[in-house]
């Protein structure tokens, strides 16, 4: 057997797997999605449509909110924990990253008995003040949701990076008279940029297509993987949810693809 | 900052360091260092030169009861960043996100140096290293040598009160490593900061320092200049240390040690028992083996260029060194004589 048929054997269940799982079914949703009565005007109609594009906009506001929400607090906890040694430090890092056992319809549930009608905030606040807080079906609620499964994703490679930085390069700038304030601004945070860009796209993509927290929360506010669910179930509009689900691929590739560019290396989607 | 930038004098008291756990890395060591003074801390590795060098920074604590003093100013809890030492380290550690100017100028900046003069200050320092088409380069776009210029660049730019170097040459090839010598005693010559300098390598000692601190397992073994290191050392430890050196172990009656190989004149040598004696391979001479006091047997010859490097059977307990002219006629098995002149042989403490 030629080396050349050997390595066309080997790549053949890989193709196979790739055409009927991945090819096809994305290009049938493109197909689809320009079948509706208003044909490839599907597509534009994510714009145009009033609910589409506040959808689509609270969608992304959403994922870029939480994004940098977790980067800010996982880069925060991430150091400390990397850096200092503490009883219950082991303890810590597996709470911290408990979420990732747990799936979005859960997280959701949580959410609702933290900040729901009969939630713990909402007692709270009505002891406090007299009046009850409720925000689990809100924005807000699908925020908190969603910086809580988000916050293990991103620690963990954080960490990793924390652990790899050269710690000369700190005592350089500080016998160069930088204080720590300085240090991180200077030193640390800039050499953990890739990391900030590599986990901050799996963040924002995850947030994007979010589903099982956003089915249990999302009764006050729309996102997109709801309005497809709505446009496909409930409507019947597949060409329409076809076209919303080939839009909101877009964007999350393109954010994909930006970080990926920027960071130079490779961005692993996230599911 | 000195206003004569010539740095500080120096002095460690009683500096030990012991980690948890009860590791004496640095027993108690006490060291002067006079302004201006370009002092090698040398040793193998795990001796205590880099904790000792870390703990004049300001990077660690010595234990209780010791202190670091800056021209006689106890600086033992001010840290790092308010020392104003210069440091420059092994693997270079400059800033990847910033420009050679970036990484040379970032000490002025901390400092609030208004932007015209720091850049002046910069310009001056990458002259001086002889790196000035460099401005805007990127730290990955330079080579070893580049970085390791534009890391003592950014060290001494802040007008520092000490030097600090730990091993800066290590990383580098064998002849950038030599141009580089050269080039950093030049440096420090016109500087005339105070600077320490830490490295396993005595060649670098040997041409870079005014003075050595020889160090082996947390203490200092000797303080001297390269040549008291090198033809007065202190103990075994040194000898053997510093270059080849010949250990000869015999009885001593008067100044004369007894040796397999015939007798040796030792200066200031008392009668008593078995004695320890250095001498180095360049110190022999090879002579006819007639009437010679002192014999062997030629066991290997070894054509080096400048030199012939011998080493002799049966003139001491095991075979001795001899660097010889290159223009020696000798053959293996050839029996030859030995001599040495005065002074030349060392006794030793163990």
């Amino acid at each position: 057997m030629s080396s050349r048929m050997f390595v066309a054997l080997c790549l053949a269940p890989l193709l196979i797997v790739a055409a009927a799982f991945f090819v096809l079914p994305l290009a049938r949703l493109v197909v689809v999605g320009a079948s509706g009565p208003d044909g490839a005007a599907a597509y534009l109609a994510i714009l145009t449509e009033p609910r589409y594009r506040e959808s689509l906009v609270a969608t992304v506001i959403l994922a870029v909110a939480t994004t940098v929400a977790t980067l800010i607090t996982a880069t925060i906890v991430g150091l400390f924990v990397q850096r200092h040694d503490f009883p219950g430090r082991s303890v810590l890092v597996a709470l911290l990253t408990f979420p990732l056992a747990l799936p979005g319809v859960v997280v959701g549930f949580m959410i609702i008995l933290l900040a729901g009608r009969q939630g713990l905030i909402g007692e709270v606040a009505r002891a406090l003040t007299g009046q009850r807080l409720v925000f689990a079906y809100a924005a807000g609620g699908l925020f908190l949701g969603y910086l809580y499964f988000s916050i293990p994703r991103v620690i963990l490679t954080i960490m990793a990076s924390v652990e790899k930085l050269d710690p000369q390069v700190e005592e350089a700038a500080r016998a160069l008279g930088a204080g720590a304030w300085a240090v991180h601004r200077d030193v640390i945070l800039p050499a953990l940029v890739p990391a900030f860009i590599a986990s901050g796209a799996i963040c924002f993509a995850t947030a994007m297509g979010a589903f099982g927290t956003a089915f249990t929360l999302a009764t006050r506010t729309d996102v997109l993987p709801m309005v497809i669910y709505t446009e496909f179930t409930l409507n019947a509009n597949f060409a329409m949810a076809a076209a919303l689900s080939v839009g909101l691929g877009i964007v999350t590739w393109a954010a994909l693809a930006v970080s990926r560019s920027a960071a130079g290396t490779s961005v692993a989607a996230a599911g | 900052m000195t206003a004569n930038g010539k740095g500080v004098s120096l002095r460690l008291e009683n500096c030990a360091k012991t980690y948890p756990g009860g590791i004496q890395v640095l027993s108690p060591m006490t060291l002067e260092i006079a302004r201006g003074e370009t002092v090698v801390l040398l040793g193998p590795s795990g001796c205590g030169k880099t904790t000792t060098l870390r703990i004049i920074a300001g990077l660690i604590q010595p234990d209780h009861g010791g202190r670091v003093l800056f021209d006689g100013v106890d600086v033992t809890s001010v840290p790092i960043e308010k020392r104003n030492v210069g440091m420059v380290f092994q693997s270079y550690a400059l800033f990847p996100n910033m420009t050679v100017a970036g990484n040379i100028g970032y000490g002025l900046k901390i400092r609030h140096v208004p932007k015209a003069e720091r850049r002046k200050r910069v310009d001056a320092m990458m002259q001086l290293v002889g790196i000035d088409t460099l401005h805007d380069r990127r730290v990955d776009q330079l080579s070893g040598g580049q970085r390791q210029r534009v890391a003592l660049a950014r060290a001494v730019a802040c007008q520092p009160r000490v030097l600090l170097l730990d091993e800066p040459l290590t990383a580098l090839d064998a002849s950038l490593r030599d141009r580089l010598r050269t080039d950093l005693n030049q440096l420090f010559r016109s500087l005339g900061i105070t600077t320490i300098y830490v490295t396993h390598d005595q060649g670098e000692a040997m041409a870079l320092g005014d003075r050595i601190v020889v160090m082996t397992k947390g203490t200092i073994a000797q303080v001297g200049t390269p040549d008291e290191i090198y033809f007065r050392p202190a103990n075994r430890f040194v000898a053997e240390f510093i270059g080849a050196a010949n250990i000869l172990e015999g009885p001593l009656q008067s100044e004369v040690m007894l040796l397999p190989g015939g007798q040796l004149h030792i200066d200031g040598g008392r009668t008593g028992d078995t004695a320890v004696a250095m001498v180095r391979p360049e110190a022999i001479g090879i002579v006819s083996p007639d009437g010679a006091s002192w014999t062997g047997r030629i066991q290997t010859k070894i054509f080096l260029g400048d030199r012939l490097r011998l080493t002799v059977a049966e003139a001491a307990t095991s075979a001795i060194v001899v660097d010889a002219s290159n223009r020696l006629v000798v053959q293996v098995g050839d029996r030859v004589g030995l001599t040495v002149p005065n002074g030349s042989v060392r006794l030793l403490t163990s």
